[in-house]
């Protein structure tokens, strides 16, 4: 009864598309590490790069979405086909908003211009390699459509959230010591801000996969809401 | 019992359903076809039915009016539920079931009569009294017809073209005043303008009547219906009712992984 029917064509533009966004995942992260590490050096000319490299990013982007539109009219995916489709559009949003937050440390590192760092990066590329090991391990498991391990994820978004709010800590016991650093610790605070936002890009693409296996859109945040008035309770004490 | 009694009548009865089956089995000779389907049909829907060839869905379609019988081997299990009675019953009358539940078929089969006499027939049959103008061009206007033929009524139905005729066939279903209308892959013969054409018809006689369609395109399904029901064969091919739920529910997140397989092409 149950013959196999041919839908190697779908396969194949499923595949592709997988491959594809792992390759702009690959982008992403390289603009995000480099972002941090340009910093660190506070090498204008490495920043510059990556500031303008983002358009490459984002005619990725475009690219995988007119994949997606294409499959979408000419294969007529359905059920967990139709989820992966909705899916990876979803997805390269959030990748290319990652994107945006790697431009974005670069245009700082291009603000301060020759200004030195206020003080030493430690937290902040910790952050970023954290957030980045979160963003590798999501893409792999949506290529996999491994909700378990998606579903896991989200929860390592505190010891970012962690992270940067005692980077936040920090610079404001600079600022208010010297207020001649509370440009330079601004600076800081977006970058690791920029940071902090990339975590939750991850969150949304976690629960993506979750959507794809499911059907259903799970919110897995453990509440950003409930972490901020903890962190203001905690600030304003 | 005149119509609108009969209307108020069909609503108290079966509720927001308009057409039920239960535990219905269908048999051609020893062979047996479709398996204990149970099936709720609501009421001003339209509901799909989709399945590899052979599940038992054109059956199903023609349990729903005793079309099966026309078949001389065939004959039914377990009851269809048509205003509170059960259409198999002895003593109902097939003609009047498929008075009430209409069907048009795959390839458009007009009368090779006039235009005007293919949609008056079945009414004169049915011992219409009215105005008989009046309910060819009301049919052919709701069959989406009329601003293309009202000029050349006395012309055969066979001279028109093949979207045109199966929309005839509906004008002539809908002028004996049917609650359902039952459809056997109305489209497949049309040309994709031709099909949207049927299709967005269909969207608007749902608002007057129950349709229950048959059909081997899911995009269509998907696109038209408000319910679906997928239909699958056991080892020994008899037909199966294995999900049955809203469209959009079947088509984006279908709960079984026999429909999910089928709708993504992986079996069938």
């Amino acid at each position: 009864m149950s013959t196999i029917h041919p839908r190697e064509t779908l396969d194949r533009q499923i595949n592709q598309l997988f491959d594809e966004v792992l390759v702009m995942g690959s982008m992403v992260e390289e603009a995000v590490i480099e972002s941090v590490e340009s910093l660190k050096r506070r090498d204008i000319e490495a920043a510059r790069k990556i500031y303008y490299g983002d358009q490459q990013i984002n005619e990725k982007r475009y690219e995988i979405e007119n994949k997606c539109l294409t499959t979408i009219a000419t294969q007529q995916p359905m059920a967990t086909d139709l989820r992966i489709m909705a899916a990876i559009l979803e997805i390269i949003t959030e990748l290319e908003r990652i994107g945006d937050y790697a431009k974005g440390i670069a245009r700082i590192n291009m603000l301060m211009s020759d200004e030195p760092l206020v003080k030493p990066l430690i937290d902040i590329p910790r952050m970023a390699e954290l957030g980045l090991d979160m963003l590798k391990r999501a893409l792999d498991a949506f290529v996999n459509q491994d909700a378990e391990a998606a579903r896991l994820i989200p929860q390592e978004d505190d010891i970012v959230d962690g992270l940067y709010n005692q980077v936040y800590l920090e610079l404001l016991t600079y600022m208010m010591a010297d207020p001649g650093t509370i440009d330079r610790s601004n600076y800081l605070i977006w970058v690791a801000h920029n940071l902090e936002r990339m975590s939750d890009r991850v969150t949304n693409i976690c629960e993506r996969i979750v959507f794809v296996a499911t059907g259903e859109i799970l919110e897995l945040d453990i509440s950003d809401d409930e972490m901020s008035d903890k962190f203001h309770e905690k600030i304003t004490e | 019992m005149n119509e609108q009694n009969m209307i108020s009548n069909l609503r108290q009865s079966n509720g927001k359903y308009a057409i039920e089956s239960r535990h219905l089995n269908v048999f051609y000779g020893s062979f047996k076809a479709i398996e204990d389907v149970n099936l709720l049909i609501e009421r001003q829907k339209i509901t799909a039915i989709i399945g590899p060839s052979g599940c038992g869905k054109s059956t199903m379609l023609r349990s729903f009016n005793r079309m099966n019988e026309l078949v001389p081997t065939a004959y039914a299990e377990g009851e269809v539920i048509f205003q509170g009675v059960n259409i198999y019953e002895e003593d109902i009358d097939p003609v009047e079931v498929r008075r009430r539940i209409g069907m048009v078929f795959q390839k458009p089969n007009p009368f090779p009569k006039s235009i005007y006499e293919n949609v008056a027939w079945g009414a004169r049959m049915n011992g219409y009294k009215g105005n008989m103008d009046e309910l060819v061009e009301q049919s052919l206007k709701n069959a989406a017809l009329w601003e293309e033929v009202y000029d050349k009524l006395d012309q055969s139905g066979l001279s028109l073209s093949g979207g045109q005729q199966q929309r005839l066939c509906i004008a002539r279903a809908i002028a004996v005043r049917p609650d359902i209308i039952l459809m056997d892959e109305p489209a497949s013969a049309l040309d994709p303008i031709a099909t949207l054409k049927i299709e967005e018809l269909m969207r608007d006689l749902s608002e007057k009547y129950t349709i229950i369609v048959v059909t081997h395109n899911m995009q269509q399904a998907a696109r038209v219906s408000d319910f679906t029901a997928f239909f699958s064969m056991t080892p020994d091919r008899t037909g199966v009712l294995v999900e049955y739920g809203a469209t959009n529910q079947i088509f984006t997140n279908p709960r079984d992984q026999r429909t999910e397989d089928y709708i993504t092409g992986r079996f069938g």
